[in-house]
């Protein structure tokens, strides 16, 4: 039978697995999220900070992703369960793109805009949240996505440390020699990747025409 | 911030100097602004003018001397207390490109927790008084022209009816017949208002209209400081410089009531 026919017939199955894929990615993505914007809006603050931040959530992505599985299997409360293990690793993972987009976005903001504010009287936090957050959306979202679609991806890894999820259908049907299985497990984790990106890719290009509407996205009301 | 009174200048500089990068901007600035009094800080570019500006909202702090406003240091001022008394003009308005030109205006009102309705009814006062539709309210500003743009920027500036004004090339970036409109229009603001005003621009012609002072600036020192009318008369040579400068055109341009009595 072809792979859509085996993914009928264990449905209950793919339906757990894919559950399981999104939680893990999804904590994932969201843990990275709280860590990684501020951060980033940190190091915008603390200009002596961005190399050494950055620089270490880029080491951290050059870790193969199974070594991290690896590195953190040890380790007290987190190596216990495969899931805790996984979603850590995952959201460590998923810090780079978020912190540096954060920082880029924060950056490119037109810094005469900013000025105009403070000098108006705005202070540090109304500024930020006014001004710099909101015009720097687009690009932090676009870091968000790119978190979201990672994660996604590296979490069909998750199943070789017990963590579940898509992957579970993957490494079996390795080991079986069985493309079905593999395809019952590869195919809606691309889906689901693809899937993410498209409607977080939806909310970014709104924010991003924020910044500089013009009177034909006005009047089409994007 | 409470009105100055009519002896204390509402702008000071006390042997003003700024540095940065042990390069000094500004040295030695020994000028003083009162409340109704619109002084012009002419000079090219480098001169130190928007440095000197910059001064009097406390984005920059002198590296010796004092700067005061309404009797008190800058350093002493709490900064955003002081900067929300002081509007604040640059090219092209500035504008929050994500905010619409209604809530561009309302901004310092928003922040001074102002009620509502006297947030929109100062709003529409506001766009009546710099001339433009209350249609206009709830577009963004990249669907303004430039014109229309640098008078919510004014709008902008006066909202929270703040006593001092402080305007960076204003309309430099105007096309010369809006230019000219604004100009006329700044100035019969300014009469009715009766604010300190700062205006920085290098234009002769401007300056001649708008002025009660002018402070010609050049590399970072104060060259002369005049009444407008004393300005146009005087021998001094980067003065007469300025004046040839601007000669090359139809005399129409500088204004005849500037260059003889008093206004």
């Amino acid at each position: 039978m072809n792979f859509l026919q085996f993914m009928m017939a264990n449905r209950q199955q793919v339906l757990d697995l894919t559950l399981e894929h999104i939680t893990l990615a999804g904590v994932a993505t969201v843990l990275a999220a709280l860590v990684g914007i501020p951060l980033g809006i940190l190091i915008t603050r603390i200009p002596q900070l961005s190399k050494p931040v950055l620089g270490g959530a880029n080491i951290i992505q050059t870790i193969p992703s199974l070594a991290l599985f690896g590195f953190l299997l040890p380790a007290p409360w987190i190596g216990e369960r495969g899931s805790r293990l996984a979603i850590l690793a995952l959201a460590l993972y998923a810090l780079l793109p978020l912190i540096r987009n954060t920082y880029a976005g924060i950056r490119s903001v037109d810094p005469a805009v900013v000025e105009a504010g403070r000098a108006m009287g705005l202070t540090d936090r109304q500024l930020l949240f006014q001004v710099e957050l909101p015009l720097a959306s687009g690009v932090i979202v676009a870091g968000l996505r790119i978190a979201a679609v990672l994660a996604i991806g590296l979490a069909t890894i998750a199943a070789a440390i017990g963590a579940g999820g898509l992957g579970e259908f993957i490494f079996r049907g390795l080991a079986m020699v069985n493309n079905q299985v593999i395809l019952a497990g590869a195919v809606p984790a691309a889906l689901l990747a693809l899937f993410a990106d498209f409607v977080i890719g939806r909310l970014e290009r709104r924010l991003g025409s924020l910044r500089s509407k013009s009177q034909f996205e006005q009047e089409i009301n994007i | 911030m409470t009105d100055a009174s009519t002896f204390e200048p509402a702008i000071e500089f006390d042997h003003a100097s700024f540095c940065l990068n042990g390069r000094a901007l500004l040295q030695d600035l020994v000028l003083s602004v009162q409340q109704g009094e619109t002084l012009v800080l002419l000079g090219r570019s480098g001169s130190g003018k928007t440095t000197t500006l910059k001064l009097i909202n406390r984005l920059l702090l002198p590296t010796t001397g004092d700067v005061r406003v309404n009797g008190r240091r800058t350093a002493d001022w709490d900064p955003i207390r002081l900067r929300r008394g002081i509007g604040y003009v640059i090219q092209d308005g500035g504008l929050f490109p994500h905010f619409t030109v209604e809530r561009n205006i309302a901004l310092v009102p928003r922040i001074e927790n102002w009620p509502r309705p006297r947030i929109e009814e100062r709003v529409r006062q506001l766009l009546a008084t710099v001339g433009l539709n209350v249609e206009l309210a709830s577009r963004y500003p990249s669907q303004l022209s430039g014109g229309q743009r640098q008078r919510v920027g004014v709008a902008r500036a006066l909202a929270a009816d703040p006593p001092i004004l402080i305007l960076d090339e204003a309309f430099g970036a105007l096309d010369p017949i809006t230019r000219s409109e604004m100009q006329k229009e700044f100035r019969a603001l300014q009469q009715r208002m009766r604010k300190a005003v700062i205006f920085v621009t290098h234009d002769l012609r401007e300056a001649l209209l708008l002025a009660d002072r002018i402070a010609l600036m050049e590399e970072g020192r104060l060259i002369v400081d005049l009444p407008v009318a004393e300005f146009s008369r005087s021998q001094h040579p980067l003065v007469r410089a300025y004046v040839e400068a601007f000669s090359g055109l139809p005399d129409e341009s500088l204004p005849d009531e500037r260059l003889s009595g008093p206004h």
